[in-house]
């Protein structure tokens, strides 16, 4: 009888204290939250934070607008696309909702058009009224607006601007600028220099000769290929380059790897100072981590893909050794006593004993390796300067053309997705047999 | 020797002449992908090679020359070495925090997204799909890509990799918990659903206690790459000991000994974790109380 109430005393306790552990595990992640919380000042984050930035940048990445800018000295007008100069209309011409003439007129659509006028500006708003102004050398900006004003039109001395959904109107001393808002990616295809620029992919196919000194194709091609804002050829290369450097890192890693594991495999190196020897290189090389080799051999070697494949290539080195090597260790050595026993040779061996045991395991871990490294390269094109890592970097610092950012991260994706699934493929086909 | 009975089938020497024609084969492709191979490895290091702003002959001369220059600073000032040491120890505890608390929150997402994209457990088995391409995508996002986005929005400082960290966390996790869900025994959820069980109580007594150690296990190995990824995500601006790390390199020679420090500090932290970690899942996998 006391054998069951030992047993009933033993299962309290063990229910008990796995009930407290049940209870303490989240007390102590909450708290360890909590400190985190005021670590990293999350309380103070609301203030740092610049929503406009998030506007800007999610408004820019599926839209663009379209400067109408006048120089109120001279009386020019230019229509740029996102006041780039890449994209700007050549002098005399301009897009359908703009009529270039004595007085420049621009429709903004749903009703909204702005004049030009000789000198001043005319801004006819449905619903609300016409608003005008005049930028004056001496008393700055003259309105006709009273003083109750709604919350989208602010007006100073030398300022007035407003902001409807139609688009925006700015009025100081020396300009006066309408921006009109369209969604999608501007000038994707074809700049504005380009003959190809406002035809279909009919018209290209199947139409007449566009520009008289090319083939429509090839034109189209060179042009898209070239477009001077998007720099498809360019993004196209980063993208390789990224690519590569993670192919040559993880292929170059394994290759080095393999012959060292041999070395690092208690069944195959009985001496044990030189396996000792073998894994603390692997140590080494996986603890400096790649950050600090990408800085290393970005001294030596400069800023390139080269730099980052090297720096993939070390740090893997030590991952792959280490787990070849237990792969290594783990492999049944009644196959290799069975090809010995033929007679083989000590090649022979290792040839038909070991490696067809431990390829798919090598394989898998490469090919996982592989895509997982696309991923770091781009990391380390960003800081070493290659790739598609820079591109957006780069792209980033600007904090202008956010369109580009967005459009390189969708191909980042697209990239790493692609090599996801390819890796996926080859996986199971080199693993399970064809 | 007494031939075996092989009437009707084909005769021996053909079959050796089929086997041997197999293997001949077998042995042409495996050869024509080794030279593709070699090809690919050779031209793709040509390519990389050119576009590199130096040389690989020249750079292998050189490649010492900046950890030489670096070592002769720190030993130079040796005396100085702990007191960085213990300078530039707080924005290691940064680092490491950001890896720890984006583990956690990634692997709490990771945990309710494998649930509900695991066939047998999910919520809402028609919404199975949706959950494996969310998964999906946020394990294909790099890490730097929500970063920099989060640094021009939010500053720069531990949030934004700490968010990064854990979206991709949550994918990668998530993935790999629900593979492991896959293994568990339905036996007990059945159990809990006769006796009137909520989906929530069905998780967390019937799958959890099955899956806890795999996934406890998962999570360190993540924990230890996410130690990594905080430092380089550190070095484009998000805080912690790469910022530090960049700003002593990018100032040049007369800091090297504080880079010295802060190599030290992170490979320290690297190794003593990765260790930890091993030896934890180690015991994990191999059951309580084996040594």
């Amino acid at each position: 009888m006391t054998d069951t109430a030992t047993l009933k005393a033993e299962a309290t306790e063990l229910i008990l204290s796995k009930r407290l552990f049940a209870v303490r595990l989240p007390a102590l992640v909450l708290l360890y939250l909590v400190y985190v919380t005021f670590a990293f000042d999350i309380p103070g984050l609301a203030e740092r934070a610049r929503m406009d930035n998030a506007r800007a940048l999610v408004a820019d990445s599926y839209s663009y607008k379209t400067h109408v800018t006048r120089d109120n000295r001279s009386g020019e007008v230019t229509i740029a696309i996102e006041g780039e100069r890449k994209g700007t209309y050549p002098p005399g011409e301009a897009p359908d909702w703009v009529t270039l003439g004595e007085e420049t007129v621009i429709d903004l659509g749903r009703g909204h058009v702005v004049i030009y006028t000789d000198r001043g500006m005319r801004y006819d708003i449905p619903g609300y009224g016409v608003i005008e102004a005049m930028p004056t050398a001496s008393r700055g900006v003259v309105t006709n607006l009273g003083n109750e004003l709604p919350d989208w039109i602010s007006v100073s001395k030398n300022r007035l601007a407003i902001t409807t959904e139609a688009g925006r109107v700015s009025v100081t001393r020396n300009r006066t600028e309408v921006f009109r808002y369209f969604a999608g990616w501007e000038l994707f295809f074809f700049s504005l220099d380009s003959p190809y620029h406002g035809h279909g992919l009919v018209d290209i196919v199947a139409g007449p000769r566009i520009d008289p000194a090319r083939e429509n194709l090839a034109g189209a091609w060179a042009d898209f290929w070239g477009n001077p804002m998007w720099r498809h050829g360019e993004v196209a290369w980063a993208i390789f380059e990224t690519v590569l450097m993670a192919f040559l890192g993880t292929m170059g890693a394994a290759l080095v790897a393999l012959p060292l594991a041999f070395l690092a495999a208690r069944n195959f190196t009985p001496v044990m100072a030189i396996r000792f020897a073998v894994r603390r290189v692997f140590d080494f090389v996986r603890g400096v981590d790649a950050l600090i080799w990408t800085i290393v051999l970005a001294r030596a070697f400069g800023p390139g893909p080269l730099t980052g494949a090297l720096a993939i290539l070390l740090t893997d080195t030590g991952s792959f050794g280490k787990m070849f090597s237990e792969a290594l260790e783990n492999v049944d050595e009644r196959q290799i006593e069975g090809v010995q026993s033929t007679g083989a040779p000590m090649a022979s061996r290792y040839r038909f004993g070991v490696i067809p045991q431990i390829t798919p395991i090598l394989l898998s871990q490469v090919l996982y390796f592989l895509e997982s490294n696309t991923r770091s390269a781009t990391i380390i094109g960003a800081i070493t300067g290659g790739g598609i890592g820079l591109l957006l970097t780069q792209a980033i610092i600007t904090q202008k053309d956010w369109e580009e950012v967005s459009y390189y991260i969708l191909l980042i994706l697209a990239m790493v997705m692609l090599m996801d699934w390819l890796s996926g493929i080859l996986r199971r086909r080199l693993i399970k047999g064809r | 020797m007494t031939e075996l009975s092989n009437a009707g089938g084909p005769a021996v020497p053909d079959i050796r002449a089929d086997y041997m024609a197999l293997t001949r084969r077998r042995r042409a492709y495996s050869g024509v992908l080794l030279i593709v191979f070699v090809a690919l490895m050779a031209a793709g290091f040509q390519v990389a090679d050119d576009r590199n702003a130096g040389g690989f002959r020249d750079g292998l001369h050189n490649i010492f020359a900046f950890p030489a220059q670096v070592i002769g600073e720190a030993v130079e000032k040796a005396a100085l070495l702990p007191g960085h040491l213990v300078k530039f120890f707080p924005a290691l505890v940064e680092t490491i925090n950001i890896a720890a608390v984006s583990t956690l929150v990634g692997a709490l997402a990771g945990l309710v997204l494998s649930l509900l994209s695991t066939r047998g457990l999910a919520r809402f088995p028609r919404l199975i799909p949706l959950f494996r391409r969310i998964m999906d995508v946020m394990r294909a996002i790099p890490e730097i890509v929500i970063a920099l986005v989060l640094i021009f929005v939010l500053g720069g400082g531990p949030v934004p990799a700490m968010i990064a960290i854990a979206f991709h966390t949550g994918g990668a996790l998530g993935k790999l918990f629900s593979e492991v869900n896959e293994n568990a025994d339905l036996k007990p959820v059945e159990g809990l659903e006769s006796v009137g069980a909520s989906w929530i109580q069905r998780m967390g007594l019937g799958v959890m206690p099955q899956v806890a150690p795999n996934y406890l296990s998962y999570a360190l190995l993540r924990f230890e790459i996410n130690i990594r990824a905080s430092a380089i995500l550190g070095f484009v601006g998000a805080g912690g000991i790469g910022y530090e790390l960049k700003n002593a390199i990018s100032w040049g020679q007369g800091k090297f000994d504080e880079a010295a420090a802060i190599f030290l500090l992170l490979f320290g932290a690297i190794v003593f974790f990765d260790q930890l970690s091993s030896q934890y899942r180690d015991r994990l996998t191999r059951g309580r109380g084996a040594p």
